[in-house]
């Protein structure tokens, strides 16, 4: 057992944090994400040539540096420390993480684009009626000639303004609800009948409602098996949820520092608030509370490579952990930063805003509970 | 002690409830269903209505416009505005200033600004905390020294800065607390002007909070002349004022006919919202379960409330117990607008804030601005006293620790 870092990683991550230390400071993020287009094309082109990040998962003879889960996790921390809005988690964990299992021409092809900076994507999964289960699939792909043709709709793709590629779930059999007859495709994004509506978020990226009206793709839009792309389904959004939870571990160790600093410093009383118990207690079992998550972060990271009910397990217990210490650690910044908390010029209120959108991304509390339950308790008894 | 209303308390809801429904403005009701940001006069023109039928300010005393109610029909007042869901009437000057003015205000005083704010004629806005000077308001350094001026008559010359200033930019006038004697006791020395914001060396500067809103303001105030008799009780003797109007301020803070309103939308949107199972949000034992505990939160709160009033009819002014309502009412406000961002799943992410009325709805309507209104009640806890600081004073006033 071993839970250190290893030489290159503890290298990757001081390259990312010196990165964005240097570049991605808060007003620099603060233009970009007001600005037009929300985010810094040539952030992204920096992450493939300067940092090359974008292939550091990808295994060696996919062109990646061969890393794994862990290297993941050490760079999506530093985006949390940063509030990196730039599409790495739908490009790179999601978008790569389907395409590398593929095994088709076009995805390596992708993969290489990925790697390089040229191909980002976006994963349509979400659909208003079905919440957070992602089996509950309305879309359709009907097959048409040697392809197929899909019709929908999609809710709140994150990312999705910035994407070339989609990727989206479809049903090709079976009833709404069913695991079975869910596949999956790559969409072109410019592809005729796919159209969509953009707009910010309240954490400062951007997403799109989606609409596919007879999109017709090929055979080789096909990524795993027709009607059986479930468990690869599963897979993938369990690494891109605990890529999302070590983001978290970023954001939260960024509220519960940001917060210890300012309370020493703000004077009431003629003493440092930071004096005042109640407050040590507090910011104590805010700091209890990122440790748990960082932690839980690990714990998702190393299952990743299990059997689908461990892995499974592992990324919903780390949801629940994570998705708490966001609201506690995240409501309780604000509360101790007081006014100055509510404003939009301190950075504190943006980590906040991205804290609480990460405890409903891919399942709110409730959801990860109800899964470790079908997972864990219910099989014994 | 019973719950039952009588047949006159009846009557008078059902009163009440028809006055509202024949004479709430209908362009405030699109401009609040549209979510639309409100100009002064919008916030003004349910209050000019209410103030022509003389229920503008039920809870001062009969002589300058109270109503003489009775504490069941306050209530039903509260409930039924609550029902129809009017727009609040603004606090700075009916709920807070009034009484400090009834209360510690030369007669001259009281003739002088009491019926503008009755009215609805003349907007107020508070001068309190600054800068370095939030939970701890006591140690405020805004600066008034008594100067001649060249007319003769004697003025405060009035230096620093006040901040979060809600709605500021609409004021016509503002209550201050400023500083008189700096050499004595930091609560010794502070004194209680009223302030015309046109004078001229004021400056309101809009602060942006985290939802994207305009609703605080940094005001500064460089060498602004005030008259002396603008100040309100004794030179030096304002924190008697300050702390009267904070109590006050604490007890009407509870907002329960408010939340009892935000529960049943939130029962409604959750009874529309899809669960994961293919089901509705309130089938879902998890979602169940919590409104159905914030809604026994909100029960216990009101009744407390209901006590709480008792004890102010029978003579009593608002006490330190009103910090109860503080911290309770704030908590489930805080609650409500949690688990309707919830609620909302997916689509509590869109910030359509900017993008302009043709850009047309995203996802339900009942989630549309979800998350701002999460981010933005954050504030409950902080303004008012910060919930800890009424932690503070039920531990010293109320348990004597």
């Amino acid at each position: 057992m071993d839970l250190s870092f290893t030489e290159e990683q503890t290298l990757l991550r001081d390259s990312v944090a010196a990165y964005l230390g240097d570049r991605y400071g808060f007003d620099a993020r603060r233009a970009a994400i007001a600005s037009p287009t929300g985010w810094r094309p040539e952030v992204w082109k920096a992450f493939a040539e300067e940092l090359g990040i974008l292939g550091a998962s990808f295994p060696e003879e996919m062109g990646g540096l061969g890393g794994g889960p862990i290297e993941t996790m050490v760079v999506m921390e530093e985006f949390g420390r940063a509030l990196v809005v730039e599409p790495y988690l739908g490009t790179v964990v999601i978008g790569g993480g389907f395409l590398k299992r593929a095994g088709t021409d076009r995805a390596r092809a992708l993969v290489e684009d990925i790697i390089a900076g040229q191909a980002t994507f976006a994963f349509a999964c979400h659909e208003h009626e079905a919440r957070y289960n992602l089996a509950r699939v309305a879309t359709t792909a009907k097959k048409s000639g040697s392809g197929y043709e899909i019709s929908g709709r999609k809710a709140v793709v994150i990312g999705a303004p910035w994407a070339s590629h989609l990727i989206v779930t479809a049903r090709t059999a079976g009833s709404q609800s069913e695991t079975a007859g869910v596949s999956l495709f790559l969409v072109d994004k410019a592809a005729r009948g796919v159209s969509t509506r953009d707009y910010p978020t309240v954490d400062g990226r951007r997403a799109s409602e989606i609409v596919f009206e007879n999109v017709t793709v090929g055979a080789d839009a096909l990524i795993g098996p027709a009607d059986g792309a479930w468990p690869l389904i599963q897979q993938v959004t369990d690494e891109a949820i605990a890529a999302l939870c070590a983001e978290a571990c970023g954001v939260l160790r960024k509220l519960h520092e940001g917060t210890v600093e300012y309370t020493r410093g703000r004077k009431q009383f003629g003493q440092p608030i930071s004096a005042f118990q109640v407050l040590q207690h507090r910011m104590v079992d805010m700091f209890i509370q990122v440790e748990q998550s960082v932690s839980m972060s690990f714990m998702a990271h190393i299952h990743l490579s299990d059997s689908a009910d461990e892995r499974a397990k592992a990324v919903s217990a780390a949801k629940v952990q994570i998705g708490r210490a966001c609201k506690f650690v995240g409501q309780n910044a604000i509360q101790l930063h007081g006014g100055m908390g509510m404003t939009d010029e301190m950075a504190i209120g943006h980590y906040f805003k991205r804290a609480t959108l990460i405890e409903g991304e891919f399942g709110s509390v409730d959801h990860h509970l109800a899964r470790y339950e079908s997972l864990s308790l219910d099989k014994v008894a | 002690m019973d719950l039952d209303f009588a047949p006159e308390d009846e009557t008078f809801r059902q009163e009440v409830r028809a006055f509202i429904a024949q004479n709430y403005p209908k362009a405030l009701r699109d401009k609040q269903d549209k979510g639309e940001e409100m100009t002064k006069e919008d916030y003004f023109s349910w209050h000019r209505i209410l103030a022509k039928k003389g229920w503008a300010t039920p809870s001062w005393p009969k002589e300058w416009g109270g109503t003489d109610w009775t504490p069941t029909q306050r209530y039903i007042w509260s409930e039924e505005n609550a029902r129809a869901d009017t727009l609040a009437i603004l606090p700075f000057g009916v709920s807070m200033l009034a009484p400090v003015l009834w209360t510690f205000g030369t007669e001259e005083q009281k003739a002088r600004f009491l019926p503008g704010i009755r009215d609805g004629q003349v907007w107020w806005c508070q001068g309190y905390s600054e800068p370095g000077a939030g939970s701890d308001l006591a140690s405020l350094k805004t600066r008034a020294e008594r100067i001649t001026g060249d007319d003769g008559k004697e003025y405060y010359l009035v230096n620093g800065q006040k901040t979060w200033t809600t709605l500021g930019q609409f004021a016509d006038w503002g209550f201050f607390l400023v500083r008189t004697d700096p050499d004595s006791k930091p609560q010794a020395g502070i004194s209680f002007l009223l302030i015309d914001m046109k004078t001229p060396g004021i400056t309101v500067r809009p602060i942006i909070t985290l939802e994207g809103g305009h609703e605080v303001n940094d005001v500064f105030l460089d060498n602004v002349k005030v008259p002396v008799e603008n100040r309100i009780f004794h030179e030096n003797q304002g924190w008697t004022c300050a702390k009267a109007l904070l109590a006050h301020e604490r007890s009407g803070i509870a907002g329960v006919a408010r939340s009892k309103r935000n529960l049943e939308r939130l029962r409604e949107v959750a009874r529309t919202e899809p669960a994961d199972d293919g089901g509705k949000l309130l089938s879902d034992p998890f979602f169940k379960r919590k409104v159905a505990e914030l809604e026994i939160d909100l029960t216990a709160l009101e009744f407390t409330e209901l006590r709480t009033l008792a004890g102010e009819s029978s003579g009593k002014g608002p006490g330190p117990e009103s910090s109860i309502l503080k911290i309770k009412g704030t908590e489930i406000q805080q609650r409500l607008t949690e688990l309707a961002l919830e609620a909302a799943g997916h689509y509590g992410a869109p910030n359509l804030r900017g993008l302009g009325h043709n850009f047309g709805p995203v996802g339900p309507e009942e989630a549309h601005g979800v998350a701002g209104a999460y981010f933005n009640t954050r504030k409950t806890s902080i303004y008012g006293g910060s919930n800890e600081i009424q932690r503070n004073i039920i531990a010293k006033m109320v348990l004597g620790l």
